[in-house]
């Protein structure tokens, strides 16, 4: 077959991911932020803020699972038990975030309302923690035996999995802060451009710490990153995100609105593309390749025309519900 | 851990997840295209009734689409997690299937919902009734992929399998209508249809009893329900026949355990009740009427019936549990089918609202679809065992290499969740239940951001000026 599925569905799937953690990111961020805001009216507006658009972004990670399952089936088989204890508990942190939405607002008491404000708080930690350790224990490698996962079920725990989960909860914390800069003012807004100091500091502390692990994890990585010539192609990659932390440092110096969230986002987009690059082409490192674990093509061409007709549809659909609400997002009672 | 394997603890963990998940997709299929149906005849006829129930389930069905939601995400990595050996075979086939389900229904539900909910004074009636069937299109949607996926695991078709051992495609089309598929699509959407009826209709004869035969939306939803139940139950024991007929043409198996039977004869009974009991291969204590099985498995009084002596006792499923859950979801089925007859009656009698016994009788009935829902699916389920993909796929040869307390503590874990924050979802979908319907029945609330579920940007954001400044 002239094309090559694999590729295409590494691809799709990579992007639902980033899509992921780049929208979902910041209003999992909005749940870390809220212990830092204690007054029932900020915390009314910080959920109002992501309210319209939360369970779209949540929606990537669903088309991320099931694209996986659909195409590549093997990875699918081992990364899943691998990774079980994270994602079990992510499944069920984002239970008690999901649903706080919905029952905060039903709550009588100021009792009930407390208790659906730490869930939605402590589900949004939980979540972004544990799906920051399971990226950590995919970076370090998963053993696998024929067609199976080969290792136990605490072997995701690991410092650098720890790491790498402290540094999502941080990053997150930084995109829902430089969020609310965007989308509120007032003390809310002023709050979150200190906030944003303290987490923006954090995560790029934590990005220069886990790229400078990264590479000893792997003799893989360690080529990708400094052999020649290769080295011409991923040096830029550190250089922008310096570039990066300094564009936020400004934008909140200079008391800008948009720029610390790009700026937010594109340290995002730069860690993936750094992660990309340490471990393509293979899906589970360090042994199978997206080739390795395809799908049939039957399957994945199946799959791929309907993929192609409806992500765009959704796509432009999300980009024109975050139009609608652009702007500074108001108390919405009385 | 408590002297069970991890085999055993991933099928109690899958049949408790999944259990809990059914409750919500059975609901609002069918709340779904009742509030269409609502919102089609109040633009026809313009009686306040129709917009007042509207928007009285509305509000429910917020909650319970969200819940579903939820509780849906878990199930999808599930798969992966606790049978992962099971995800590798069937991936080439199941994934692809569940991946549609998730692009088209899923968005589509999603998409529309935002303006259903939100939307109703924003985008002119003509569309945000098109919306309101969209959503209604997306359940069915939803429905028919995850119910394609389901049947081929009982009667698998159109594949062949790889040298590595996977299932895959060969005739898409004859994967997705296997054998087993049109019977059991129209049997679950039939289902969820009369859940959704005893619902209403017992919330109905609930504010009836409470408020008077006075309240009109308390008559409307229990008047309605009432057609369903007479139109809709007898037709569902009919398309339940015919997917039995199917079953027993594909699954022997599963027929002769839930109906009891151990020795293949000629003219095999009926048992009404009895405890079928797997080590002695007899059905004890049972209550019978000769020749009945035969009759209604293949028409004819001196048929020959398979028993589950014909197959190894290693491939029988476990015959007192889906004896017992089909006789519920049967017995529930007639029920429904004689309340509806009754109500009829009491219709032609002028007494409909005001008879105790129907209204008390239609309450008791409230959760009837909800428990026939439940008992059907573990019927079909568990018939299915020992296999995921009937008589190819051991479940004992599709789970995870994952140790006992790992499956063990995930199942407690869910166990508490669920029953926390399904238990709050249910205390809250109740009291909206139980709260008096009013004529001019308020829209949700305004003091709520548009959220959970459903990207759209609802518009009633934008009105009044209550919301979205800075434009």
């Amino acid at each position: 077959m002239a094309i090559d599925l694999p590729f295409i569905w590494a691809g799709i799937i990579a992007f639902a991911v980033l899509a992921y953690v780049m929208l979902d990111g910041f209003d999992l961020g909005i749940g870390i932020l809220f212990p830092s805001y204690p007054a029932r009216a900020h915390r009314d507006l910080m959920m109002n803020s992501v309210a319209p658009i939360w369970d779209g972004n949540e929606t990537w990670l669903v088309l991320g699972g099931g694209g996986l399952m659909a195409a590549f089936p093997l990875a699918y088989a081992i990364v899943m038990p691998a990774l079980y204890v994270p994602l079990i508990v992510m499944l069920l942190a984002l239970v008690f975030r999901g649903v706080a939405f919905e029952f905060r607002w039903k709550a009588e008491t100021d009792v009930s309302r407390r208790l659906w404000d730490s869930s939605f708080a402590w589900g949004s930690i939980v979540a972004a923690f544990a799906q920051g350790i399971a990226l950590g224990a995919l970076v370090q490698g998963i053993p696998v035996k024929g067609r199976a996962y080969a290792g136990g079920w605490w072997d995701w725990l690991t410092p650098f999995s720890l790491l790498t989960g402290l540094a999502l909860v941080a990053g997150y914390a930084l995109l829902g802060a430089t969020w609310l800069i965007l989308k509120t003012d007032g003390e809310v807004q002023s709050k979150a451009i200190r906030l944003a100091r303290l987490t923006g500091l954090a995560t790029v502390l934590f990005i220069g710490a886990v790229s400078i692990w990264t590479p000893f994890l792997e003799p893989l990585y360690m080529a990708r990153w400094f052999d020649f010539p290769q080295i011409l192609y991923t040096a830029p990659v550190p250089l922008l995100v310096a570039a990066s932390a300094y564009a936020l440092l400004r934008g909140l110096n200079e008391g800008r609105e948009l720029l610390p969230f790009l700026a937010a986002q594109s340290l995002f987009l730069l860690s993936y593309i750094g992660l990309g690059i340490s471990f393509y082409p293979f899906i589970v490192p360090p042994s199978l390749s997206i080739w390795a674990a395809a799908a049939p093509p039957e399957s994945q061409g199946f799959l791929l025309v309907g993929t192609m007709i409806l992500v765009p549809l959704i796509l432009a659909y999300t980009g024109y519900a975050y139009w609608v609400f652009r702007g500074k997002t108001g108390i919405f009672y009385r | 851990m408590y002297g069970l394997d991890a085999l055993e603890l991933a099928r109690l963990q899958f049949a408790f997840t999944v259990s809990f998940h059914i409750i919500f997709p059975a609901l609002t299929i069918g709340l779904a295209s009742y509030l269409a149906v609502l919102e089609a005849l109040w633009i026809r006829t313009r009686r306040a009734a129709y917009m007042a129930v509207f928007n009285f389930w509305k509000k429910i069905f917020a909650i319970v689409f969200g819940m579903g939601v939820v509780s849906g995400i878990v199930l999808s990595y599930q798969f992966g997690t606790n049978w992962s050996v099971f995800s590798d075979k069937t991936g080439p086939i199941l994934g692809p299937l569940m991946g549609y389900e998730v692009l088209t229904a899923f968005f589509l539900e999603a998409g529309f919902l935002g303006v259903m909910l939100f939307g109703m004074d924003r985008v002119g009636r003509g569309l945000h009734l098109f919306a309101t069937i969209m959503v209604a299109f997306g359940t069915l949607l939803s429905a028919f992929w995850i119910l394609a996926a389901n049947s081929w695991m009982q009667t698998p078709a159109g594949h062949s399998v790889n040298e590595v051992g996977q299932f895959v495609p060969e005739d898409w089309l004859a994967v997705i209508f296997n054998p087993s598929f049109p019977y059991r699509l129209v049997h679950m959407t039939l289902a969820a249809y009369l859940t959704t009826a005893f619902i209403v209709g017992g919330i109905g004869a609930w504010h009836l009893l409470r408020d008077g035969p006075r309240n009109e939306p308390a008559r409307l939803m229990f008047s309605m329900a009432m057609w369903m139940a007479v139109v809709v139950a007898p037709l569902q024991i009919f398309v339940g026949d015919l997917h039995g007929l199917n079953t027993f043409e594909h699954q022997p198996a599963k027929i002769a355990a839930l109906e009891g039977h151990f020795e293949s004869e000629a003219g095999a009974p009926f048992h009404i009740v009895g405890l079928p009991d797997m080590a002695a291969e007899k059905t004890r204590y049972a209550v019978s009427i000769p020749k009945i099985g035969s009759l209604l498995l293949t028409h004819d009084p001196n048929g020959i019936v398979p028993g589950l002596k014909q197959w190894p006792p290693e491939d029988r499923p476990n015959a007192p549990l889906i004896f017992w859950s089909f006789r519920i979801m049967v017995g529930l089925g007639f029920l429904m089918a004689g309340l509806g007859l009754l109500a009829l009656w009491q219709r032609y009698r002028g007494r409909l609202y005001t008879s105790p016994l129907v209204l008390r009788f239609a309450v008791l009935m409230a959760p009837s679809g909800l428990i026939a829902v439940l008992a059907g699916w573990i019927t079909t389920e568990s018939g299915r065992q020992p296999y995921t993909v009937y008589g190819l796929l051991r479940t004992s040869e599709s789970v995870s290499p994952i140790d006992a307390p790992a499956v063990g503590s995930s199942l407690l874990a869910f166990i508490l969740v669920y029953s926390a924050v399904f238990g709050a979802g249910a205390f809250y979908g109740l009291r909206l239940m139980l709260k008096r319907p009013e004529l001019f029945e308020p829209d949700l609330p305004r003091n709520e951001p548009t959220r959970a579920a459903g990207i759209t940007p609802g518009p009633a954001q934008e009105i009044k000026g209550v919301t979205l400044h800075g434009h």
